[in-house]
């Protein structure tokens, strides 16, 4: 069995489950946020008005809740949303809230392994599509919609279809110009936005065995714009090294067996490859930034759970440092603990005197929310995962995907730029 | 549940995500004909106008990629469609659809997705898996759903669905 396979075999309490086996798992963590808890509590009211008593969750220290995407509160209704959030953590005795403006919070894919919440070997439901992002420590994580969060708040388990994997390995020594963006971006392009479709997205070898966890949580993150049902990374060292300096709790980890049967193998060197971008409409649409030709660009972005972790700033630090931005620049740290260990190393203060504007932890600008959106016909670098129309802002405002080293670059310079570009 | 007719709205796309079913920045909207006033904004501003209760979508491969906002399958639901007719769906999409009871995702295969025109009006047979059109007069075949999900589509939804 594979990684996913023993997993969800552990989970059903069964011996061995192989890929269309459909199972009820056992869910060891479950995740909400400002979206998807409104959402779980209409789904309570209607079963309240149904008559069933919900007075209690099956597990509420399985539960952690984010405030993300709507804080700091955009509008009344914003705000409404997150005292209903607060309510809910209230009445159900859910510990783990992480509280804009009280102490550590962020960006929930980055809360859930910054603060270790996710341990490897286990099940992580959460009401948001980047849930994958978590599998890179080892453990099944997938995203689902309020329904279905609801039903594992309840229930303490869910049904799930076994996925197949496709193995990634990705072999080769990683330049000092490429970064895990640009590897998942080509795998993307390479392979399309529904080649993990009902698939589990596994990746190993040799470059990812030297590879920083921060990294390999941008490859499981946009596992989802593949349309993987979850992306994992089987657990070493770093793995263990990673969680143990952040939470004491116990865990048993797991690893595919030898013999593991996989839908497909895909072997990657990452020598050659060349730092690219996703041009507007998808994720998939590729090309090599020096092939790009002139795009000047409006905005340079550095947020979100998949480019705003702290190696990501560090890497975009390296190129501001002692430069000066052409164009208006964001960076919005994933999570305050991020910010803070960024302000202490002297990173916020290479953005600042760049000229960079440095802002609060939020999924906001990266889902067109709010904290910077788009106008018609802007262009946007950014280090985020989406690019569909509209995604950041206006309908007709468009953004190039790029890792952090590539958005800074271009930062510096007004136009698409590769980080081997800028002296 | 298991006759529906209707007339067909038809997107000739792939990958048709949620961003353009329900952009981000109406997620903080719970009340669900507020969310359908904006269906499908992201490509087809008269959506909305056009659709009447019963209707249904037709599109490419991939429908609903992206989010996993519940937001699009009911924003969809309360702007009148029931089903929505794909070559193949996100599965996140097609889970919140049967899980919330929101509306059918059904395959076709690419015959049928060819020959269905826009406006044409169709008759959905669940328990024969037949989709008849009346306007071309032909008969296609869905894709049967598996097993669960018929059940927890019979159910109507999974929490009133008991494994």
């Amino acid at each position: 069995m594979t990684i996913t396979e023993k997993i969800l075999a552990r989970a059903s309490g069964r011996d061995r489950v192989s890929p269309g086996d459909v199972v009820f798992a056992k869910v060891n963590k479950v995740m909400l946020h400002d979206v998807s808890g409104p959402g779980v509590m209409t789904v309570f009211n209607e079963l309240e008005k149904k008559g069933r008593k919900i007075d209690r969750l099956w597990d509420p220290n399985s539960v952690w809740v984010a405030e993300d995407h709507f804080v700091p509160a955009v509008d009344k209704l914003a705000a409404q949303n997150i005292v209903l959030v607060q309510n809910f953590v209230k009445k159900f005795g859910i510990s783990k809230h992480f509280k804009y403006g009280l102490g550590q919070y962020g960006i929930c894919h980055t809360l859930s392994h910054e603060e270790a919440l996710v341990l490897p070997g286990e099940v992580y439901v959460g009401g948001d599509s980047h849930t994958n992002t978590t599998g890179a420590v080892g453990a099944f994580a997938t995203g689902m919609g309020h329904t279905d969060v609801a039903y594992v708040l309840l229930n303490g388990k869910i049904w799930f279809k076994v996925p197949e994997t496709i193995l990634f390995k990705i072999e080769g020594k990683i330049s000092d110009y490429i970064m895990a963006k640009d590897i998942i971006l080509n795998i993307i392009a390479d392979h399309g936005t529904d080649v993990g479709n009902y698939k589990a997205m596994q990746f190993t070898g040799s470059a990812i065995r030297r590879m920083s966890m921060d990294e390999r949580f941008t490859l499981t993150n946009m596992t989802t714009e593949a349309g993987a049902k979850n992306g994992i990374i089987e657990p070493d060292q770093t793995t263990i090294d990673y969680i143990k300096e952040r939470t004491n709790e116990p865990f048993t980890p797991l690893v595919g067996d030898e013999d593991a049967k996989y839908a497909d193998v895909f072997t990657y060197d990452v020598e050659k490859m060349e730092p690219v971008v996703a041009k507007p409409f998808s994720p998939a649409n590729r090309a090599a930034v020096r092939e790009l030709g002139n795009v000047p660009i409006d905005k340079a972005y550095i947020g979100s759970c998949t480019g705003a972790k702290y190696t990501d700033l560090l890497e975009a630090a390296k190129i501001l440092k002692g430069k000066k931005v052409k164009v208006r620049t964001e960076i919005l740290p994933a999570a305050q603990s991020i910010y803070m260990r960024a302000l202490k190393e002297g990173l916020i203060n290479i953005f600042l005197e760049a000229g960079v504007v440095v802002g609060p932890p939020t999924c906001g600008a990266c889902c067109g929310a709010h904290m910077g959106v788009l106008a018609k016909d802007e262009v946007c670098v950014s280090t985020t995962n989406r690019n569909f129309p509209g995604r950041m802002g206006h309908v007709e405002s468009k953004t190039y995907l790029a890792s952090p080293k590539v958005v800074a670059a271009s930062a510096v310079t007004g136009k698409i730029t590769d980080p081997r570009d800028v002296r | 549940m298991s006759l529906l007719r209707g007339i067909v709205h038809k997107y000739e796309k792939d990958n048709i995500d949620t961003d353009v079913i329900i952009p981000g920045p109406y997620l903080k909207i719970m009340d669900p004909d507020e969310l359908a006033k904006h269906a499908m904004e992201g490509l087809d501003k008269d959506f909305v106008t056009k659709v009447k209760q019963g209707d249904f979508m037709v599109a490419g491969e991939n429908f609903g990629c992206g989010s996993s906002r519940e937001h699009a399958p009911i924003a969809l639901k309360h702007a009148g469609i029931t089903a929505v007719l794909a070559l193949s769906f996100a599965r996140i999409f097609y889970r919140n659809s049967v899980d919330g009871a929101h509306l059918l995702p059904i395959e076709v295969d690419r015959e049928a997705y060819q020959n269905i025109s826009d406006k044409d009006e169709l008759k959905i047979d669940i328990e024969k898996g037949e989709v008849r059109n009346l306007t071309k007069n032909k008969i296609y075949k869905m894709k049967p759903f598996p097993e669960l999900i018929k059940k927890i589509i019979d159910a109507g939804g999974l929490l009133n669905y008991t494994p």
